[in-house]
């Protein structure tokens, strides 16, 4: 590899041609402010803030941007740049609005940080707020252009990494907003409301829709009996939420907490993935076997239900008609559990823990109402369940571990890796293996469907069938394998689609400073989870086996097509 | 795959038919995008709204995308104007050199603030961005023709010759 060597205040400091100032700064550990910078997105250099002084040039130059260059002689932290970059941050700030305590980012906000950072006390321009309506037409997502400071960091996600495209920057100069066309509403656009936009905002311009204040409301009512469900990924990154490092397993401590904040029973998700991978397999099978569509589509992801529905109405037929885990949940809890627990359904409020903004919206979707009641009442991201320990004043480090309620909290390693990509696909060919062959699976780990690799591709020989799977995450994979499945190239038998990067796990509604490196270890997380499970395939969940026998009969059966499957709607794109 | 638009049209069906004539013409040189832009433009006077959707499919360039260069270049209407628009600079050559009083005049005289259209639908006043005629500074542009070196009382005489 072609290397090239510059001085870094003072330090030589040796990189790869090609490199940024701003990367072989990091390699010398020094850390250069930055505020549109992502790092797993292009280099934009919208923002300055990252400049710097380069020796022999008249003027600073962006480290994000700017190529490390032999010999060069960089200075990262002289008066002028640290006075440069302060000015670049109070004109950002003279247009910002300043009502930092009671903002949703507040303490989360990087411009926050940034401005204490070069330590700023005091803006030398006139405060310029401009005013603009913010947008709540959505369950999912809050827009406050007030607070954009346009980095073009939800553009680039938006468009290059979901493949949605509904964020853009429109007019210009002191003019310019980032904005959906025609400054419509995200409730009448072609949006997954995936909520990746909300990760990457470094302020508060795009954040979830809070919907705390429901379920604080609903616990203190005597009158309802308040049943949470957690989703699998929730449990690789609620610690992380709490403060501690990344990729922290808080399985217990979750229960705990959820118990502690007056929930009735805590429930899992988990326990409804398991059921979902013996509907879904068993509509995989009788697809093979009854020459029905194939390839079959993963139906767990609601931002990839509605993006396949605006973008690829053609290829609906192709998704499996299972309900995703959360809904099959909210189904069950109102019937199932609620003749069970001999409690009335209607007092039953049913909340979901989400790694997820798209789950608001199906929640609410009009057909998924099929106890007779709304299944899901109120679907909370990750970052609103920690609001609520917070404001709770949990010591979550310190819980005990403690173990979910009987019945709907019993699941396997099956149902935990849900929340990575892959973790369905390998879920389903755990259990369709033993279904078909009728032999005990060995080796349950299928790895080639594992990991960040965009599009993963594997073929397993299954009873005589060699069947052909695909996985992509992120809605712009997904978009590549719709367009070979549209143009009649894709002979896959089963493909899963997540609609967020790395899966669940790096959800539009988890811990804020989500990066593609941070998914990894959530992911790492998901799996350690899966191996320390009692059980590892979805089939032999006990509570499964029992609810077959003393409630739904079998899977695909007449009381499964009611409570567990659902129908989609053709959306337009325009 | 074609997808319907949500609205009914309120382009007719021969407007319709010439805003897919424009797209095929450029749609497969290199930066379509302008091109179809400024002949939409020719055409109706504006970039209605209906149009600029069949562009995003016809050129499968996302809808946010083409709404946000029609609204960057000022010489593009995205609503329908009056039969005459004054652009009246406000870059900085401009502004140095008496924009402002400038710009005061032509409200005065048309009894309109900027960004509006007079109500007999003769003018629509609006600022630009550089014209490129910084050496006549103060200068506005109505329609294509360029009127620079201005004072303020310049501009009942300029309207004069638009009546």
């Amino acid at each position: 590899m072609d290397m090239v060597t510059l001085t870094i205040d003072g330090r030589k400091v040796q990189v790869a041609k090609g490199a940024t100032i701003l990367e072989a700064a990091k390699a010398a550990g020094i850390s250069i402010p930055t505020l549109c910078h992502h790092p797993d997105q292009a280099v934009k250099a919208v923002c300055r803030v990252c400049i710097v002084e380069i020796q022999g040039q008249r003027t600073f130059q962006a480290a994000c941007a700017y190529p490390a260059g032999e010999g060069m002689v960089v200075k990262t932290n002289t008066p002028a740049v640290r006075e440069a970059r302060k000015l670049i941050v109070e004109l950002i700030l003279s247009r910002h609005p300043q009502d930092c305590l009671k903002c949703e980012k507040n303490l989360h906000c990087e411009l926050q940080e940034l401005a204490e950072n070069l330590g700023i006390r005091d803006v030398r321009f006139e405060q310029e707020v401009r005013e603009f309506a913010e947008d709540h037409s959505t369950p999912s997502i809050v827009r406050d252009p007030s607070k954009c400071i346009l980095c073009r960091r939800c553009v680039y996600t938006c468009h290059e990494v979901q493949g949605v495209g509904v964020l853009y920057p429109i007019n210009r100069g002191k003019d310019a907003i980032v904005a959906p066309a025609m400054d419509k509403d995200l409730a009448d656009l072609a949006c997954a409301l995936c909520g990746q936009c909300t990760l990457v905002c470094p302020t508060g311009a795009i954040t979830e829709r809070d919907d705390t204040a429901k379920v604080w409301a609903a616990i203190a009512d005597p009158q309802k009996h308040v049943v949470v469900q957690t989703a699998p990924a929730t449990r690789a990154t609620l610690g992380e939420e709490m403060g501690l490092p990344a990729g922290t397993l808080v399985t217990g401590k979750l229960v705990a907490a959820l118990r502690r904040l007056g929930f009735d029973r805590v429930f899992d998700t988990d326990f409804t993935a398991d059921l979902t991978i013996l509907e879904e397999g068993s509509e995989l099978i009788e697809r093979v076997k009854t020459g029905g569509k194939l390839p079959l589509i993963t139906s767990c992801s609601p931002g990839w239900i509605k993006f396949i529905e605006h973008y690829y109405p053609d290829l609906l037929p192709h998704l499996s008609t299972c309900k995703s885990p959360q809904q099959m949940f909210g189904a069950l809890a109102k019937t199932y559990y609620a003749e069970k627990a001999g409690i009335n359904p209607k007092d039953i409020f049913v909340v979901s823990i989400m790694p997820c903004t798209a789950k608001k919206f199906e929640g609410q979707r009009p057909e998924m109402n099929d106890s007779g009641y709304q299944d899901v009442d109120v679907v909370l991201t990750s970052r609103e369940l920690g609001r609520m320990m917070r404001q709770a004043g949990l010591d979550f480090e310190h819980l005990p571990e403690e173990d979910y309620d009987l019945p709907l909290g019993i699941s396997t390693g099956a149902a935990a890796i849900f929340g990575a990509t892959g973790g369905v696909m390998e879920a389903a060919l755990r259990t369709a293996y033993e279904l078909l062959t009728g032999k005990t699976l060995e080796d349950v780990d299928f790895k080639a469907v594992r990991g960040m690799e965009s599009i993963k591709e594997a073929a397993v020989p299954v009873d005589g069938l060699n069947v052909k799977v695909a996985v992509a995450h992120g809605l712009n994979n997904a978009r590549k394998l719709m367009d070979k499945l549209a143009a009649g190239q894709a002979d896959y038998h089963f493909i899963e689609i997540m609609c967020c990067p790395g899966g669940c796990i790096g959800g539009g509604g988890q811990p804020f400073g989500t990066n593609n490196a941070i998914r990894g270890k959530r992911i790492d997380a998901i799996y350690r989870e899966d191996q320390r499970m009692e059980f590892r395939k979805s089939h032999e969940n006990p509570v499964i086996k029992q609810l077959y026998a003393e409630y739904l009969g079998r899977p695909l059966g007449e009381k499964s097509h009611h409570l567990l499957h659902t129908h989609y709607t053709p959306r337009s794109k325009y | 795959m074609a997808v319907a638009t949500k609205k009914p049209s309120v382009l007719s069906k021969s407007a319709l038919a010439k805003v897919d004539q424009i797209i095929a013409r450029h749609k497969d040189q290199p930066g379509p995008l302008l091109p179809v832009l400024h002949a939409l433009q020719a055409e109706f006077k504006y970039l209605p709204e209906e149009a600029l959707v069949r562009v995003a499919i016809g050129l499968d360039i996302p809808l946010s995308k083409i709404y946000g260069v029609a609204s960057f270049y000022t010489l593009f209407n995205l609503r329908p104007k009056a039969e005459h628009v004054i652009r009246a600079c406000e870059s900085a050559p401009c502004h140095v050199r008496g924009a402002k009083e400038v710009i005061e005049a032509l409200e005065n005289a048309l009894g309109v603030k900027v960004g509006e259209d007079t109500r007999d639908g003769r003018f629509t006043l609006e600022l630009s961005s550089c014209i490129g005629v910084c050496g006549v500074a103060p200068a506005i542009m109505i329609d294509d023709e360029v009127f620079g070196n201005l004072t303020p009382d310049m501009v009942p005489g300029i309207l004069a010759r638009f009546n």
